[in-house]
């Protein structure tokens, strides 16, 4: 490398030479001092600023040592063609067919280990059943069953003293582990509500229940928009209208959120009718509404 | 010493000749042949800080206690992935720097692919005969995201459980096997007992796949030789450029320590998925506001703007997510895959090319270029919609409105105007000549 950039003249190379030399000091001084933070437990800016610091010294010297002290003219260079000649494709189409000659000769062999390797494919494919049971039961279960109380995470029952505004997602006693079973209750007034037919004594003093899982892409549908009687889902902005079933009315969800049958028991607890209205979650193939 | 060791090996390999035309390779001085390069010296970075972080993380959704050193968070029951990326980020020295710096280094590797892709498509660098590295790039392309989207969700944390959701209701969504789909993915309802576990597994051992085919690239491109710029002395028989010995190769070195010094800064002065903050996962909660990582806000967008459009064949429901979600991208990157084929096909032009277009030379290859970058922008932005109305004191559904129209018009309107641009900077160039 001594004989340095013919292009740069004595006192370029000079420049270049101060300069390589005081970005290579900078990373040195970088380098050190992360050696400093690190066995002092620094900052994490502390440490990552000195490494960047040594890093850039060391990117900088070397490029000022490239371009102002190494040799730096263009030079060209010829590309060879990218075929081979047609000799050396004789050459292997003989040596390709000869051993193919030899193989041909025996086809019984060439079919039976044809078939060996095609049922050990079969075999490797099949080895996906080991990755998980038959999906559609889980897909389509809920832990909600008649008679279940409402519970919050924690496990503590829900009672009819849940006021209008409020709004508690709860589980099915004993299952709020169950996330295909996450359910938002709210209370509405009783007059307002806009349902569809045969759903009329599934909201007993004003308490109605939908699934909290959105239709659309299956993330808990979290924002209750109290003046306007809103369900939105924080993920892609889908909103459902309470009042009429949880009907979707904007964004990209396309089916209601199912809605939870509930009845209030003589000592005041809520209880689930049943199941959900339909399969809650995001569709799929198989989906029967 | 380094005469005895190179002796030692010749002896045994033979190597001297090969050697000899590897570092006499000519290498063309552009800047934009450099994106590559920061593609490759991020992976580098992500391989090194990668190792590090595995002998910390534990992929495990057992229950445990953290008793750690985060205050806010001890004596709050979490999964084991969840307390070991606390760990990292609390109790191992210097665990948060390599944490963040290699997060940042999945966000430049996938964004600097994503610009070399820009720049090979509109100079026409994929023409004969660079088909293959073409196809290899593409492939690099999508194994980087789906990497960044693993390595994204095995913390277990409450905004990357939100994105495993989302995946695996997209994946549910597809006609016929979706719900196995999503069942051998997820191993059941994401997220489950197993999942974290498997995508830890696939974020260890894709990388092995992507630095395979990285060295199949440069193989291509070695016995290819690079593209030139159109210039004087540059044609399909000579490359022009510098040799890699010794100025190349020092510029080179240099830009990886630049790319380094960039990273451990970011790393160390910006704070990039604090876990700690959004909290461990649980299934019956969301951080509202959620965004995911950039180069997966296009496929957030396309969800948040398309309609309601679930409709049912012979019975079966496919759910509105599959069109945007699934078959949208199944066709974007089907056309970029087959793109040089398609474009040799239209052109009739089979030719060997080992000099570059200028874009302008080519005003409707770089008028769909421009289009589809505008929709995917667009789509980006729509990202962020919810937080886009919140800064602009906007309804959602207005600005919702606002990004479908954008998204139909935007992109014809740019492709339009990119086109009539190249049409006149190409015949005030042929009227110059």
């Amino acid at each position: 490398m001594n004989q340095g950039a013919p292009e740069n003249g004595k006192s370029g190379r000079l420049a270049a030479v101060v300069m390589a030399v005081l970005a290579f000091l900078a990373g040195l001084a970088g380098a050190g001092a992360f050696f400093y933070f690190y066995w002092t437990d620094g900052s994490t800016a502390a440490m990552g600023t000195s490494t960047a610091v040594a890093m850039a010294g060391m990117g900088a010297g070397l490029v000022v040592w490239a371009r102002g002290l190494m040799p730096g003219e263009e030079v060209s260079s010829k590309r060879e063609a990218l075929p081979s000649s047609e000799e050396e494709k004789e050459q292997f189409r003989e040596s390709f067919v000869a051993g193919e000659h030899r193989i041909g000769r025996r086809r019984l062999l060439g079919l039976l280990a044809g078939g060996v390797l095609g049922l050990l494919a079969l075999d490797s494919v099949s080895l996906l059943r080991s990755m998980g049971k038959s999906p559609l039961p889980a897909l389509y279960r809920t832990a909600w069953t008649k008679g279940a109380r409402l519970v919050t995470f924690d496990g503590r029952p829900v009672t009819a003293a849940v006021q209008k505004g409020d709004i508690l997602t709860v589980f099915p006693e004993g299952q709020t582990d169950s996330i295909t079973s996450q359910t938002l209750l709210l209370r509405v007034d009783e007059a307002k509500l806009r349902l569809p037919p045969g759903r009329e004594s599934w909201t007993p003093m004003g308490f109605i229940a939908f699934s909290k899982i959105c239709t659309h892409a299956g993330c808990p549908v979290a924002q209750y928009e109290k003046s306007v009687n809103i369900l939105l889902c924080p993920c892609h902005q889908s909103s459902f209208d309470i009042l009429s079933g949880a009907l979707p009315v904007g964004g990209p969800a396309g089916r209601p959120l199912p809605q939870l049958p509930l009845y209030v028991d003589p000592a005041g607890f809520i209880r689930a009718q049943g199941d959900f209205s339909s399969h809650p979650g995001p569709g799929f193939w198989s989906y029967k509404s | 010493m380094i005469s005895r060791l190179a002796r030692w090996f010749d002896d045994r390999l033979g190597a001297a000749s090969l050697t000899r035309l590897t570092i006499n390779k000519v290498f063309p001085d552009h800047w934009s042949f450099m994106l590559g390069e920061i593609a490759l010296f991020s992976l580098v970075i992500l391989v090194g800080t990668g190792i590090f972080l595995a002998m910390f993380f534990n992929a495990s959704e057992t229950k445990t206690v953290y008793e750690g050193s985060y205050q806010a968070l001890r004596g709050v029951e979490m999964s084991a992935a969840y307390q070991s990326t606390l760990n990292i980020s609390f109790d191992v020295p210097a665990g948060l720097l390599v944490r963040q710096i290699h997060h940042w280094a999945a966000l430049v590797f996938i964004g600097a692919i994503a610009l070399h892709l820009m720049r090979i498509f509109f100079t026409g660098a994929y023409r004969r005969p660079r088909e293959i590295n073409w196809l290899i790039g593409l492939t690099l392309l999508l194994l980087g995201m789906f990497n960044g989207f693993t390595g994204y969700s095995v913390p277990d944390d409450l905004l990357s459980g939100t994105g495993l959701r989302i995946a695996y209701s997209v994946m549910l969504s597809v006609p016929f096997i979706g719900d196995w789909l999503a069942f051998i993915f997820f191993g059941g309802n994401a997220p489950s007992q197993v999942t974290i576990s498997r995508l830890y597994g696939m974020h260890i051992v894709v990388p092995f796949l992507i630095l395979a085919l990285v060295s199949l690239h440069l193989l291509v491109l070695v016995r290819q030789k690079h593209t030139n710029c159109p210039g004087a002395g540059r044609s399909n028989e000579s490359i022009v450029g510098s040799r890699l010995w010794p100025t190349y190769a020092a510029k080179s070195l240099g830009l990886f320590f630049f790319v380094f010094a960039a990273l451990a800064a970011l790393g160390g002065l910006v704070q990039i998925n604090p876990v700690w903050l959004y909290g461990p996962f649980n299934a019956a909660a969301v951080s509202s506001g959620s965004q995911p990582d950039w180069y997966v806000l296009w496929l957030e967008g396309v969800l948040r703007l398309f309609p309601s459009l679930d409709f049912h064949v012979g019975g079966h429901l496919v759910p509105g997510i599959f069109l945007p979600g699934v078959l949208m991208p199944l066709v974007f990157f089907g056309v970029l895959y087959s793109w040089p084929f398609l474009e040799a096909s239209v052109t009739g032009d089979r030719g060997l090319h080992h000099v570059l277009e200028p874009p302008c030379l080519r005003p409707l290859r770089t008028a769909i270029g421009t289009g589809v970058l505008t929709f995917f922008l667009i789509l980006t932005i729509a990202g962020g919609q919810d937080v886009l109305a919140v800064a602009a004191g906007d309804s959602v559904t207005s600005v919702r409105t606002a990004l479908r129209v954008l998204v139909l018009a935007g992109p014809v309107v740019a492709a339009g105007l990119a086109y009539f641009a190249c049409r006149l900077v190409r015949s005030g160039r042929r009227a110059a000549a």
